[in-house]
């Protein structure tokens, strides 16, 4: 028995294993949500992307058997989602943001609306790497049972902090998101650039559904995300546009998001809700402690609109 | 004929300036009409395609839907009834927006000012009604006023962007919702369904007589008809256009735009507190889960449609309120999910923002481009 029971250990070793649990989808969303935002767009309909993502995932999983030809799927119902934001975001006067919440309605609806039969079957889960297999104790094994979309997105960020500096695509899309106006006068199109980024970014949004759907918690349900691709949009601007920045950010919401069920499992179970609402208040605070009424923020896209 | 001097009505335009001038003072209001209904009757098209994929019928589902929401006098008062929290939900985007600010979490000011009503209900049991209803009414109205109060002055003194925020807030606000009902406010009695302790039926708000409707439907119109007043008719609404346009020139001309910016939003707020308030006092009867029921969000879309316009609000909402009525119908006739409504609301959301890309562009309803065509180059 005082094997298991590590005590009050449990908690930090929970919010370490919740923290990579439930950081992954952060990490996607977020390194999309980067990289739109990087070409000068904001694309809130992100929440909708995800929530469409876990569902497509979850049926094509269901159907075929296989969860990576689910992952496919989310990834290209994303791209389907950013690639039309960013086409309709062309057209003068229509306000991303605000189709941004039009799309995030729309999302999530179609979702529900095709998701519907997909509530009781159970698709095939998402392979995990066992770290924690040298351990004895099973909250350690637990912990450290990091799913491979964790490690891909790890990679992912890396690659992307170094491609933002180092290659002509990275280079193209920073100035188009910094002055419009240079982009073409270097003859680049800013509305070609800010499609294709804001669809890679969909696509991204789609693989942090489908790891919600087919890993962690699982299971289609219409209650799947609660608002992981919003805070991912305050996660961005947290984490000043640099993917590095928005890995360690996502781990840190993902640890937040994880206390109230840590604390739970070692009896402490007053003011539970307020616990849950931990990443939120998080975000608002670091958002307030980190914006300034007389300058931009610092590495903000010149010609992003929400942070004018 | 007599001689009109009154306001500037058609008649003394036609006086004044003949019959091209008119026509132009039309032409500039036609656009208003025609663009959001061609964009809503291009919405349902759309839709009806969808539909037409799914396999069903567009034809039986309008129907349905119609009967659904204002079929019958019985169905009219239903969407009546689901359009009145959308009134005050639907301010709550309006006013900011004026002032140039997106606030899209009406739905936390929802929760907390039903919170805060219940909790006053329940503390003042014993006292006469109309002044416990009264203080109740402040009550939440002064929680969602300062909730998204806050969001104004966050944005105004420290630059924190008030669509993220307000957001978040909603979500702290259900949280604080789901502590206070489960923990502190809870009613023992409550076992499935965890609630504050219910309104003695003396506090509860009743129905408009001879309507199955709540009074919450005239508070909404009432609260729809003062903010337009504000906006329309007072310096400090002529204040708030005026920074809505342009930040720099409110501030130089020495207008106070921070507590513009924390009025307005906190007038806002209060407003979605109202509604929370007649949620609890009219219909749920005790603060529960069931507050947050998304009226926040749908909100969002009425004022979008309704252009930010208070008085334009009242009907849509009283239609976005029909559409949200027929949703159990088409479920039960078509045998089509209820998530139908949403994607109906979503594709409409989405056309109607689109269609802000046509103002100025017709030469119909622009009286500067009649003769100079050339000028068509510069607006596109």
């Amino acid at each position: 028995m005082d094997a298991t029971d590590i005590g009050l250990w449990g908690v930090p070793l929970a919010m370490l294993g919740g923290a990579i649990r439930v950081s992954t989808p952060f990490i996607f969303v977020s390194l999309g949500e980067a990289i739109t935002e990087r070409s000068g767009r904001i694309n809130l309909g992100l929440e909708g992307t995800l929530v469409f993502g876990a569902m497509s995932a979850y049926a094509v999983a269901v159907m075929t058997g296989s969860p990576w030809l689910g992952l496919l799927a989310a990834a290209a119902a994303g791209l389907c989602f950013g690639l039309f934001h960013g086409w309709i975001c062309k057209f003068p006067k229509v306000n991303d943001i605000a189709i941004g919440i039009a799309l995030m309605l729309f999302g999530t609806g179609l979702a529900f609306f095709f998701g519907k039969p997909f509530i009781q079957p159970s698709a095939p889960d998402l392979p995990a790497i066992p770290f924690g297999a040298w351990s004895d104790i099973p909250q350690v094994q637990a912990a450290l049972n990091v799913n491979v979309l964790f490690l891909i997105g790890a990679a992912l960020a890396i690659f992307l902090w170094w491609a933002f500096r180092n290659t002509r695509v990275g280079l193209i899309v920073r100035v188009v998101g910094d002055s419009a106006d240079a982009a073409r006068a270097m003859g680049l199109d800013p509305n070609a650039v800010r499609l294709l980024a804001t669809g890679t970014g969909g696509a991204l949004a789609g693989i942090g559904g489908a790891y919600l759907s087919l890993y962690y918690p699982g299971s289609w349900t219409e209650r799947i995300s609660s608002g992981q691709g919003l805070m991912a949009v305050a996660l961005v601007i947290f984490a000043r546009w640099n993917p590095l920045g928005c890995f360690a950010a996502a781990l840190l919401f993902g640890g937040a998001g994880a206390l109230g069920p840590a604390l739970q499992s070692v009896g402490v179970t007053q003011g539970y809700y307020l616990f849950y609402a931990a990443p939120y208040i998080l975000t608002l605070i670091i958002m307030i402690a980190t914006s300034s009424p007389s300058r931009t923020l610092a590495g903000a896209p010149g010609e992003l609109s929400i942070t004018k | 004929m007599t001689d009109t001097v009154s306001g500037p009505d058609v008649r003394t335009i036609l006086d004044a300036r003949g019959y091209r001038a008119a026509l132009e003072w039309i032409a500039r209001r036609a656009e208003a009409f025609v663009i959001p209904l061609a964009a809503l009757v291009a919405g349902m098209v759309l839709f009806s395609l969808f539909i037409l994929a799914v396999g069903k019928s567009p034809a039986q589902l309008y129907e349905t839907m119609w009967r659904g929401g204002f079929g019958s006098w019985f169905s009219i008062q239903n969407s009546l009834s689901r359009g009145a929290p959308l009134l005050l939900a639907a301010l709550c985007v309006a006013l900011p927006a004026r002032l140039g600010l997106v606030v899209i979490g009406g739905e936390g000011a929802i929760v907390l000012g039903g919170v805060a009503a219940a909790a006053i209900g329940v503390a003042l049991n014993g006292a006469p009604s109309f002044l416990v209803i009264l203080l109740m009414g402040v009550g939440g109205a002064a929680a969602g006023g300062i909730w998204i109060g806050v969001v104004g002055a966050l944005r105004h003194y420290r630059a924190v962007n008030e669509t993220i925020s307000s957001l978040l807030m909603a979500y702290i606000a259900i949280a604080l919702m789901n502590h206070l009902v489960e923990g502190p406010l809870r009613d023992p009695a409550s076992l499935n369904k965890p609630s504050t302790q219910p309104l003695a039926d003396l506090y509860r708000v009743g129905d408009i007589p001879g309507m199955e409707v709540h009074w919450g439907l005239v508070v909404g119109i009432l609260a729809c008809a003062l903010s337009w007043l504000l906006i329309e008719k007072t310096r400090w609404g002529f204040a708030a256009r005026i920074a809505g346009g342009n930040v720099r020139a409110a501030q130089v001309q020495g207008l106070a735009v921070g507590p513009l910016i924390v009025g307005f939003t906190a007038l806002a707020g209060g407003f979605a507190g109202l509604a929370g308030m007649l949620e609890v006092a009219a219909v749920q009867g005790s603060a529960n889960g069931s507050l947050a029921a998304g009226y926040g969000y749908t909100g969002i879309l009425v004022a979008f449609l309704a252009r930010h316009n208070p008085l334009a609000i009242i009907p849509v909402a009283v239609l976005l309120g029909g559409i949200d009525a027929s949703g159990g119908l088409i479920q039960r006739r078509m045998d089509l999910p209820d998530a139908t409504v949403l994607v109906l609301q979503g594709m409409l959301f989405i056309v109607i923002l689109f269609s802000e890309t046509f103002y100025g562009r017709f030469k119909l309803f622009n009286p500067d481009l009649w003769q100079r065509p050339d000028l068509l180059k510069g607006v596109a």
